[in-house]
């Protein structure tokens, strides 16, 4: 029997596959990786096609090694990655809505982006012009007399993005979640087809715009990976020290939502302060307070502004007075307790199963940090402490997030005196010449965010996928809510903060 | 939270100096507006926010414009949870297709008078999703709008001018 690694490492490799291996495997090879996949030898972290294959990232429990898998489908079908492997369900419905590859045997051939609405079907592959009236979708059932639903969305009460939420209930109590995405699809694979580097660089930094700094960042490691180059030493730093702020502003705001949506809105004030000036302080480095563009294939956009450093040192001396104060808040007002402890629980199985990366993963005991493995410059030169914890309610989630807020206080006090002198970018990057491609696997503030290109000879995007981490977290969502009240919702729900925009494209 | 409390009687507050309107969005509004509204509704406004297809990056500046910098509540305006209670609808995004109709259903449900403010590039023509299969673009072409907030995100700053515009305008 071949283990994982060698079914990963069988068939035929595909050249110019930078930094991890693709390796074009048989139907054979694709149901044995599935296989061992669903016996916990190693994580499912991407599916995605090209239209004419699919492709599958694994990362080898075993050796810890990554690598891609793809199966040619010139039938327009593979067999099912979701019938062995749930976590792969939503990602082969998108595959099926927009290329037409069918999963076969999947046990839900639900359409899951298209929602009938785009006027063609498969837009991927060969578009087929249709009606644009919308489609039924049929909701799982919950059948039993006390049971009543209630639909929620797609346009939700608070400043959120818009998502459908179907809840069965027995009075309080929830006894199923389904959610129905794929509102604030924008066909952002298309967009990237023939796209010019830097447009394609633009439309991969607003694919979800609160982690726009992470899909920057995985965008251009993914390039310079496909074109073998190595940025300059300070863009690499520039890059982790954006990284780190945009970190540090969404786990601070995050905190204070999840207080605020518990009526606590003290703390939710306090944390809006905080992330305030974590924002005017990017803004004050790097000209936008979301950093969007700053980071461009080849390096980053502009230097740090000479008062950046300045304000980023205020900003950090401010931030460790204040943090354990915000700890004490916390931790010692027992009527945020009582809404917290216990409340929305994600086993560690389910966690591990659906490789779930970022907070939501590490609060149940899956320590996975893209920037520790596979790791990327600058951060073996940095040390800094993983969060984790092994209760997985919310929180658990929320103390993780404190720890994640320490671990990047101390990143950017060691980024700023580390900080080396020199360029900031490969002036003009070479000429594809070929057909090349790259990936990268980077830590964002939800998780690891994965970017696959491919690019053609004359330098420009043949193919891009952008997995975002909330992929292998809405679904634990539905499973952490279940048994939970209906009003807890919203509590599990910023808990969690899976995003919308990330996981439509 | 004794600390923080005291804290926030014994300090000053946070809170910045209201901005000038713009003059771009005074410009956009001019004529739009019509003082019989003002009658009814006074100087305060309820929001309704309809992301309707953005990136998130619009929703997190107008989540920033509830901190103690900037305070919107103080120029009476706030956000309220459902259209029925609003009398602005703040639209994002590049209108998904898969949205449209529920923007165009929160627009009916919302009562008149009522106004609409475009935030964001891509509300005002698609910004960098314009073309796409996925996409109306504008969503002046879904519903009217009565004003467009442009930046990709537009900062705080900026969505304050054009929502105090609207206050200002009809004042």
């Amino acid at each position: 029997m071949m283990s994982l690694r060698e079914t990963m490492r069988g068939g035929c490799a595909v050249e110019r596959s930078r930094p991890w291996p693709r390796h074009v495997i048989d139907q054979t090879g694709w149901l044995r990786a599935i296989r061992e996949i669903g016996k916990g030898h190693g994580d499912m972290l991407g599916l995605w096609s090209d239209g004419a294959e699919v492709h599958m990232l694994i990362l080898d429990r075993a050796s810890a090694e990554l690598g891609i898998v793809s199966l040619a489908c010139p039938s327009g079908r593979f067999p099912s990655v979701g019938r062995m492997h749930p976590p792969a369900l939503r990602l082969e419905r998108a595959i099926a809505d927009i290329y037409g590859l069918e999963a076969e045997g999947s046990p839900d051939p639900r359409k899951w982006l298209d929602h009938g609405r785009w006027g063609v079907r498969r837009p991927g592959a060969t578009p087929e012009p249709c009606a644009a009236g919308g489609d039924a979708y049929a909701f799982l059932a919950a059948e039993g007399a006390p049971l009543h639903q209630i639909p929620v969305g797609p346009v939700h009460a608070g400043v959120i993005e818009p998502g459908h939420f179907r809840f069965s209930a027995n009075g309080e109590v929830v006894v199923r979640l389904e959610e129905r995405l794929g509102y604030v699809h924008k066909g952002v694979e298309a967009l990237m087809v023939d796209a010019p580097l830097e447009r394609a660089a633009r439309l991969a930094g607003r694919v979800c715009g609160d982690s726009t700094v992470a899909y920057a960042l995985a965008f251009a490691r993914a390039v310079e990976s496909a074109l073998d180059i190595e940025v300059p030493r300070r863009a690499t730093h520039l890059r982790a020290l954006m990284a780190e702020l945009e970190r540090l502003a969404n786990h601070v705001g995050d905190i204070g939502a999840i207080c605020n949506d518990a009526s606590f809105s003290l703390m939710h004030a306090h944390c809006a302060i905080l992330r305030e000036r974590i924002l005017r302080a990017s803004h004050l480095c790097f000209g936008h307070r979301l950093m969007m563009d700053r980071i461009v294939p080849g390096g980053v956009a502009g230097d740090m502004a000479l008062e950046g450093a300045v304000a980023l040192h205020a900003l950090l001396s401010g931030a460790k007075k204040i943090l354990p104060r915000f700890v004490e808040l916390y931790g010692d007002t027992t009527s945020i307790q009582d809404r917290t402890v216990g409340t929305g629980r994600l086993r560690g199985e389910l966690a591990q199963q659906y490789g779930c990366g970022g907070v939501v993963g590490r609060a149940s005991g899956r320590a996975f940090d893209a920037r520790r493995h596979p790791g990327y410059a600058p951060y073996p030169e940095l040390s800094f402490p993983v969060g984790s914890a092994h209760a997985g309610d919310v929180d658990a989630r929320v103390w993780v997030r404190f720890d994640e807020i320490r671990a990047s206080l101390g990143l950017v006090a060691q980024i700023l005196d580390a900080m080396p002198d020199g360029p900031i970018r490969v002036e003009t990057l070479p000429a594809a010449g070929e057909t090349r491609e790259g990936a990268a696997l980077i830590e964002g503030f939800r998780g690891d965010v994965f970017v696959w290109a491919r690019l053609g000879a004359a330098g420009a995007v043949e193919r891009c996928h952008l997995r975002d981490p909330s992929w292998f977290q809405w679904p634990l969502l539905e499973a952490a809510i279940e048994g939970n009240i209906v009003a807890d919702f919203p509590l599990c729900n910023k808990s969690f903060n899976c995003s919308y925009s990330g996981c439509d494209l | 939270m004794r600390k923080f409390l005291f804290q926030g009687l014994l300090r000053s507050p946070l809170t910045e100096p209201a901005p000038a309107p713009g003059d771009a969005a005074l410009a956009e509004l001019a004529g739009a507006l019509a003082q019989a509204s003002h009658r009814r509704l006074g100087r305060s406004l309820s929001i309704r926010a309809v992301d309707a297809g953005s990136c998130n990056g619009c929703e997190l500046e107008i989540h920033a414009l509830g901190n103690a910098f900037y305070d919107l509540e103080r120029f009476g305006l706030r956000f309220v949870a459902s259209p029925r209670h609003a009398d602005v609808l703040l639209v994002t995004g590049p209108v998904t297709k898969n949205m449209r109709e529920a923007l165009e259903r929160t627009y009916a449900a919302t009562p008149d008078p009522k106004w609409v403010v475009a935030v964001g590039d891509c509300a005002f023509d698609g910004g960098v999703f314009a073309g796409g299969y996925a996409c109306v673009g504008a969503v002046s072409e879904v519903i009217p709008v009565d004003l467009h907030i442009r930046g990709c995100p537009p900062d705080p700053t900026a969505l304050l001018q054009g929502l105090t515009a609207l206050v200002e305008r009809r004042s």
